[in-house]
């Protein structure tokens, strides 16, 4: 018989931004209504903005929102408060609120829900729901949210009982933002809503006995920590594998340390971009099926991963079974389950980055570093040939994409968020921006969710209002939610949206060209209809249109300079423009596919 | 359904509504095979007691393990092997017996200690509890005479408790 645990009850506080809750003094038991309790809740833990939209169930909850300071934002349709509320969570690292009501709308939170889920950020999702009594009737707008939600959220409730609200409130945050941060749902009954409560606000000890089965686990066994301190020191061929739970734990201080104190290089990947500083020597930047040659590469070559809040995903591993063959695994996260799901670590640590990253440099201390001057040549040797790639813009020629990220990229102004949908539009700006802080990358990673830029620049800029919020998406994706646009016009959230518009389906068109003879089936969109100018415009934006070369420039300053209303550029690209390198789905990492003009001959670099 | 590779996970959970579907609908969308499962109130009304019995030739144990316990509601997982516990079922079967078979069929439930919960026109209901290959037995047996309806339960367990002395003095011989 193995226990595998056992019951305890901590409040672990993990993430850092949320100020202390807020304390209650000593007064006689206070009578409001369940829709009250809901929103006093919401801000006795801190909320500051809402995303949502109001309907039959939810409405006895839009009552006190009119007496509340909590900003709410309308939002016109539902997946975009999920977003936004993503936006906002990503760049704050605080729990993103959206608000809406039962049925459709709760359906239309589905996918954000499901992005959040995959990509860990931290959401607390509140629905209508109808009256109990009307529960299981297949009343009007009734929809079963949990059971629908269940398995794309990190825990999900129905509220039965009022007195409940604030309780269940804080249980959910609580279980947003610790351990690995998820969305968390509560589904709301309006009778619920309407009943009557006494206020009582639930300390530390009353929520963590709440959870009696909820311990995240943040601390390192020590005895890991000491091996994997000897392993790294030991390696010859050492690549950090950072992923986004380095920005979950904050954790990007820890990380620098750990890299510059042994001389490790860094791979961000796809959801840790930012996480290392692009600028700085020791990054090789974005590893995976569009990641770079020596991020590849060096990972495949490796002696030894020390894999850092990152889960083994497809898209980077390739083929698992000839991934990072020779390579030793130290692999961390805060959630256990994903220690040996895909590759079998030598050196499993449960725990928090942040706290383990260090613990581990500590143990550092007793050893000296093996030599690595061999390795790092390696590296800049492949940096040296490999370099991302493109073909230089012709004149009369339809837009490089690449090329308009790069002077997106030159102009932006300090500080600068980028947010971006899915497509090689989002390859692109992940490859070509160069990222220097975290909390600047805004992106759906696990799910892939085209519709995902708009929304969820919103939210960013709303967490971050002092900072410009570049959104960069592809004609397909923004033809899924820019009406979020008309939010963004309406309640003065001064977003840039760039389109790199090709006029296709263009990461589909692309594996279409590769894998399936050119034979481009449904992929086309016109690149006029609609006419994005004009369309931008009616949604209170300012808006251009940019189809030759020397009108990047000037146009992207221009919307640079523009800060009382969201910007939009369509700019023409050219549709035959692939993403490179690329490894194709289910291929191994050793075959990695680089542009063409850098493989004379169909020579593979031997090493 | 006797499987020799199994393992039972007892998993303590909160009661609370929607926790088994929370569970089933781990296992299902997972890929995780169920051989069987039992749920009942546990010794501490706060919680329930979940037996699943799994196929450990099929799936990882740790994976199923580590997947369950993030289940917000789950609070305990003992992992059961066969070895070091007491494994318990219970079969009722509808048994197709005239007057003429009715001697023998009570005999054969007789032999392995089971009981005749009812007898009608035709046919017996027998009742049996005890080890799954047990029941297994059972059932191959009186098979031919017809069973109209068969129910079993899942399965349930205990480990097996510590004996005090040195542990030759363990009961053998049961199954293992
Ligand atoms: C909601 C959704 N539907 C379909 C897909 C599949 N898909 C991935 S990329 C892509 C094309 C995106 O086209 P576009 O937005 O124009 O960007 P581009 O690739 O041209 O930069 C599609 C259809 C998806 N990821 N999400």
């Amino acid at each position: 018989m193995r226990e595998v645990v056992s019951i305890s009850a901590h409040l672990h506080v993990q993430h850092a931004p949320p100020p202390a809750v807020r304390r209650e003094s000593q007064r006689p038991p206070m009578k409001m209504t369940g829709a009250q309790a809901l929103i006093k809740s919401l801000e006795m833990e801190n909320v500051e903005v809402v995303f949502g939209l109001p309907g039959g169930c939810i409405l006895p909850a839009y009552d006190p929102i009119l007496d509340s300071p909590i900003r709410h934002i309308l939002v016109r349709h539902e997946q975009g408060a999920g977003h936004m509320a993503e936006g906002y969570a990503h760049v704050t690292g605080r729990p993103g609120v959206a608000l809406v009501t039962s049925g459709p709308a709760a359906t239309n939170l589905v996918t954000p829900l499901c992005d959040a889920y995959m990509d860990s950020v931290p959401m607390v999702a509140i629905t209508g729901q109808v009256s109990r009594p009307v529960i299981g009737t297949d009343g009007f707008q009734e929809c079963d949210t949990v059971g629908i939600t269940r398995s794309v959220t990190k825990h999900n409730e129905l509220i039965m009982d009022p007195n409940e609200i604030p309780l269940m409130v804080r249980q959910a945050f609580h279980l947003a933002t610790t351990g690995r941060p998820g969305p968390v749902l509560l589904d709301v009954p309006k009778d619920v809503l309407q009943a009557e409560v006494t206020w009582n606000w639930p300390t530390d000890d009353e929520v963590s006995s709440s959870l009696p089965g909820y311990k995240p686990n943040l601390k390192g066994h020590p005895k890991m920590i000491k091996e994997a301190a000897r392993l790294i020191s030991e390696a010859r061929k050492p690549v950090i594998y950072a992923g986004g739970g380095i920005l979950k734990s904050r954790a990007a201080d820890a990380l620098r340390e750990l890299a510059e104190r042994t001389g490790t290089p860094v791979v961000t990947t796809l959801m840790a971009r930012g996480a290392f500083p692009d600028d700085h020597p020791l990054c090789l930047g974005m590893p995976g099926m569009h990641g770079n040659y020596t991020a590849i590469t060096a990972m495949q070559k490796s002696d030894l991963l020390i894999a850092l809040g990152t889960r083994f995903d497809d898209r980077v591993t390739g083929k698992v079974a000839t991934f990072a063959p020779e390579a030793k695994i130290i692999h961390v996260d805060i959630d256990p389950a994903e220690l040996g799901k895909i590759r079998r670590p030598d050196v499993p640590i449960v725990g928090d980055c942040r706290q383990v990253i260090g613990e581990i440099v500590k143990a550092l201390e007793s050893h000296t570093q093996a030599d690595r001057n061999e390795w790092r040549s390696r590296i800049s040797g492949w940096q040296e040939l490999y370099p991302l790639h493109y073909d230089p813009h012709v004149d009369g020629d339809a837009l490089k994409p690449q090329q308009v990220m790069e002077v997106l990229r030159d102009l932006a102004p300090e500080g600068t968020i980028l947010a971006s949908g899915v497509g090689q539009h989002q390859m692109w700006a992940s490859q070509y921006w160069q990222f220097n802080e975290p909390y600047t990358w805004v992106n759906s990673g696990g799910l892939g969710t085209m519709g995902f830029c708009v929304p969820a620049a919103i939210g960013a800029k709303v967490g971050r209002p002092d900072r410009t919020v570049w959104a960069v998406d592809g004609d397909g994706c923004f033809q899924m939610t820019a009406q979020e646009l008309v939010t963004a016009s309406s309640e003065r959230i001064p977003v840039k949206v760039a389109i790199l518009n090709n006029a296709y389906l263009g990461m589909v068109r692309q594996w279409q060209e590769m894998f399936y003879e050119e034979r481009y089936s449904e992929v086309y969109l016109s690149p006029d209809l609609p006419d994005y100018v004009k369309w931008a415009e009616a949604m209170g934006c300012a808006a251009f249109r940019v189809e030759a070369a020397e009108e990047v420039e000037p146009v992207i300053a221009k919307a640079n300079a523009i800060d009382d209303r969201p910007v939009v550029i369509d700019f023409r690209t050219d549709s035959r423009e692939k993403v490179f390198p690329m490894v194709p789905a289910g291929a191994s990492n050793d075959d990695v596919v680089v542009h063409p003009s850098q493989k004379p001959g169909g020579e593979k670099l031997v090493q | 359904m006797s499987v020799l590779n199994h393992q039972t996970l007892s998993v303590l959970v909160e009661n609370r509504s929607g926790v088994l579907a929370r569970i089933s609908g781990l296992f299902a969308r997972r890929g995780f095979n169920i051989i069987s499962l039992a749920v009942a109130p546990s010794d501490d009304a706060r919680f329930s007691r979940i037996n699943i019995v799994i196929d450990v030739e099929e799936t990882s144990v740790e994976q199923i393990t580590k997947q369950l316990f993030k289940l917000v509601n789950v609070v305990k997982i003992t992992e059961l092997l066969p070895s070091d516990s007491v494994e318990r079922e219970l079969l009722m079967a509808t048994v197709a017996a005239g007057p003429d078979q009715r001697g023998a069929v009570i005999e054969l439930v007789g032999v392995f200690e089971g009981k005749i919960v009812d007898v009608g026109a035709d046919a017996l209901t027998v009742m049996l509890a005890g080890e799954p290959d047990k029941l297994d037995d059972l059932e191959e047996l009186m098979r031919p005479y017809g069973i109209t309806e068969l129910q079993r339960t899942g399965r349930v367990a205990l480990p097996k408790l510590e004996r005090q002395a040195s542990p030759r003095l363990r009961l053998t011989g049961k199954a293992s």
